[in-house]
């Protein structure tokens, strides 16, 4: 009886731990994301001291300081922690929904669907921010859709699943290339830079709407993170501990699709992000637990580190996507490997 | 009795296809000649053929370089379609392709590499450098597949694209380097058959021949295996040899028609399901039809490409991702799976 009540004391114990380690590395986390945010208002072609972004963040004018901190690199450093938030938790939140580390919405064509009708925005209709953002949720929304009404059945395999997203994004991109060489001139270097995923002349104007799908689609998916965790346990288990599973899944999935097409139409496509923080959450905080806000920092932390590298690293400026994509692409490669020596890609990671 | 006189009307039945689509395959190829952003009277291109007389210099090199193109047409389709069923065989796979196992991107991405940092320029090093690329890709998947434990159809797919995914953002990434050469850029992601030199062709000629002979006498053994291992064993084929020649066969058709094409997707897929259907598994049969029906494919995107925009031409990669990605989704939806 005494050996019992010791054995569920040392089990609290870890369990404390554990629970202690994760506030620590979030709040760790989030200090790195703060500073690194930091770094970027003041680390550019000209460095201006913490002092000066301060007076410029509270308003004040500080001659030469304002125009490049509040015109230049204050949108930019916002627009990437706002969508790598969108790109994190939705790729965390969707390789937990499937069980499986490659399903994000890259790979499952999409953000191809969004940029699909974005391209058609810019090269055809020459639209506004608003409408882009609009028709890039729903290009998003309904891939979703077809992805699920393709694979058929009620319990659909997740290899069927990625193999029918991976031939929607062949078809999505087969359009894109269709626009991009029959569309003006004038607007394809617009179309290009965009679908590289840039933050090249992000202005503070297109900012709005992604804040507030980001701002309201961040609390939400964070608390439905904790159902998130039951449903891991399996469709049946999840039901009979009390949640609603398919109602569960459906916000989930339209929210996180929200947050990545919102992203997707003001800075295109920026590869690889969704995919990496996944599997670098569950590293970093542990595979148990509600890890949808660390997966959303490590996005932010992530793209906001790609832009400086892209930006300053190389005498050349590379857009974003460039960097997160060589950074992916061998990861990709890596976890693959991880993952069919773990027992093949069926097998639940 | 009974059973020669079925054998006989089948045999029948696939000589009048295989008659069927030689005829589609000749008349496609007129169009690809006559027709396009320019369109050729029938006796001006007659005349360009045979007397090379011609009133006008500039129809005269419009008919020879249509004329270029269209045979390079049929070959790439050809090479395309014996590399598919080849793939397919060898990986016992129904979906797989050059181009959805990375193959078609590795051998671009070789070939981005070497015209952004080593200057190459003469076609042999084109050729070269893609096959490099195309094995590389090759190895990357069929090494993270044999790591696995269980090989079901769709894990090989899904190494394949990884790979597929991982080099075309290697080679957007080389080719931002350059913006100026923007078309080059579309060129290397997309494929298209309009850039092909009489030199390239002098090249692609004898690869393709090999490619097919390879190809044609692997079948056979190919054929055993399908039924197991063990059987092709017994039955005295050495399936190592085999599977390495066929692959190697493949691997060599597919970059070549790369190096001089870019890449160019879903043909291999599209013509080797269309031959089976049509024809039945037998490899031998399947081997060389497809080559006949990949080309019939290729040259057909071709046209519809140069037709359906009357300013441009929409490159035949576009079109043919266009048919081949929901052929896809179509065989996805097919393969039975263990639900996980």
């Amino acid at each position: 009886m005494k050996r019992q009540a010791d054995m569920r004391g040392y089990l609290f114990v870890g369990q404390r731990h554990r629970k202690r380690r994760r506030y620590v590395v979030g709040i760790l986390l989030f200090l790195i994301l703060l500073s690194v945010v930091l770094f970027s208002l003041v680390f550019g072609r000209t460095v201006y001291s913490i002092s000066e972004v301060f007076q410029v963040l509270t308003g004040r004018i500080v001659p030469g300081a304002s125009f490049t901190i509040s015109e230049l690199r204050l949108p930019r450093t916002i627009a990437s922690v706002l969508t790598g938030l969108a790109f994190g938790v939705a790729g965390y939140v969707f390789q937990t929904l499937l069980k499986n580390p490659l399903a994000n919405p890259d790979i499952l064509g999409v953000s191809s669907g969004s940029s699909c009708a974005v391209v058609v925005c810019i090269l055809v209709f020459h639209t506004s921010q608003m409408t882009r953002s609009v028709v890039a949720v729903c290009g998003g929304l309904l891939t979703v859709l077809m992805l699920f009404g393709l694979s058929g059945q009620k319990k659909a395999a997740t290899t069927r699943i990625i193999v029918v997203g991976i031939g929607l994004q062949a078809f999505y991109n087969a359009v894109i290339s269709y626009f991009t060489v029959t569309g003006d001139q004038r607007d394809l270097p617009e179309a290009l830079r965009w679908l590289n995923g840039s933050l090249d002349g992000v202005t503070i104007k297109q900012l709005p709407i992604l804040a507030v799908v980001v701002l309201v689609g961040l609390p939400l998916t964070t608390y439905l993170g904790q159902r998130l965790c039951v449903l891991k346990l399996g469709d049946e288990l999840a039901l009979s501990l009390g949640v609603n599973v398919n109602l569960t899944k459906l916000i989930l999935l339209i929210v996180t699709v929200m947050m990545t097409a919102m992203a997707t139409a003001v800075t295109g496509p920026i590869a690889f992000v969704s995919f990496l923080t996944g599997p670098v959450t569950n590293k970093i905080m542990g595979e148990n637990g509600n890890n949808v806000l660390a997966a959303g920092m490590i996005g932010a932390l992530l793209v906001v580190i790609a832009d400086l590298v892209g930006q300053f690293a190389f005498p050349y400026r590379f857009p974003v996507g460039v960097v997160t994509g060589l950074i992916g692409a061998p990861y990709l490669i890596w976890q693959l490997m991880l993952i069919n020596k773990r027992g093949g890609l069926n097998a639940r990671a | 009795m009974k059973k020669s006189s079925y054998v006989n009307l089948h045999n029948k039945m696939e000589i009048k296809l295989i008659v069927i689509f030689l005829l589609l395959l000749v008349i496609a190829g007129f169009a690809s000649i006559f027709m396009g952003v320019k369109d050729i009277t029938f006796g001006n291109a007659i005349s360009a053929l045979f007397t090379h007389k011609m009133k006008s210099s500039l129809a005269n090199s419009i008919i020879h370089k249509r004329i270029l193109r269209t045979f390079f047409a049929c070959l790439c389709g050809g090479a395309l379609g014996i590399s598919g069923s080849l793939m397919q065989a060898v990986t016992r796979n129904p979906l797989a392709d050059p181009s959805i196992l990375g193959i078609n991107t590795g051998a671009s991405f070789f070939v981005v590499c070497g015209l952004a940092f080593l200057h190459i320029s003469t076609v042999s090093q084109y050729i070269g450098l893609a096959f490099v690329g195309a094995l590389v890709a090759a190895g990357l998947v069929f090494g993270i597949v044999a790591i696995g434990h269980q090989v079901n159809p769709l894990t090989l797919i899904l190494s394949g694209t990884a790979v597929s995914i991982m080099f075309s953002s290697l080679v957007t990434t080389v080719t931002l380097v350059r913006q100026d050469a923007i078309d080059q850029f579309r060129f290397w992601q997309v494929g298209s058959l309009g850039t092909v030199t009489s030199q390239g062709m002098t090249f692609f000629i004898p690869i393709f021949v090999i490619g097919f002979l390879v190809a044609v006498c692997c079948a056979p053994g190919l054929n055993a295996l399908m039924l197991g291992n063990e059987v092709a064993k017994n039955l005295g084929v050495n399936a190592t040899i085999i599977n390495i020649c066929a692959c190697i066969a493949g691997i060599i058709l597919c970059a070549t028609a790369t190096a001089l094409a870019g890449p160019i997707a879903f043909i291999g897929l599209l013509a080797t399901h269309c031959t089976r259907l049509l024809f039945g598994a037998d490899l031998r049969k399947v081997i060389p039809l497809s080559a006949l029906t990949g080309a019939l494919f290729l040259t057909s995107a071709d046209v519809i490409g140069r037709l359906v925009s009357d300013s441009t031409e929409i490159n035949v990669g576009i079109i043919t991702s266009l048919v081949g990605a929901p052929v896809l989704i179509y065989l996805a939806r097919r393969t039975k799976v263990q639900a996980a």
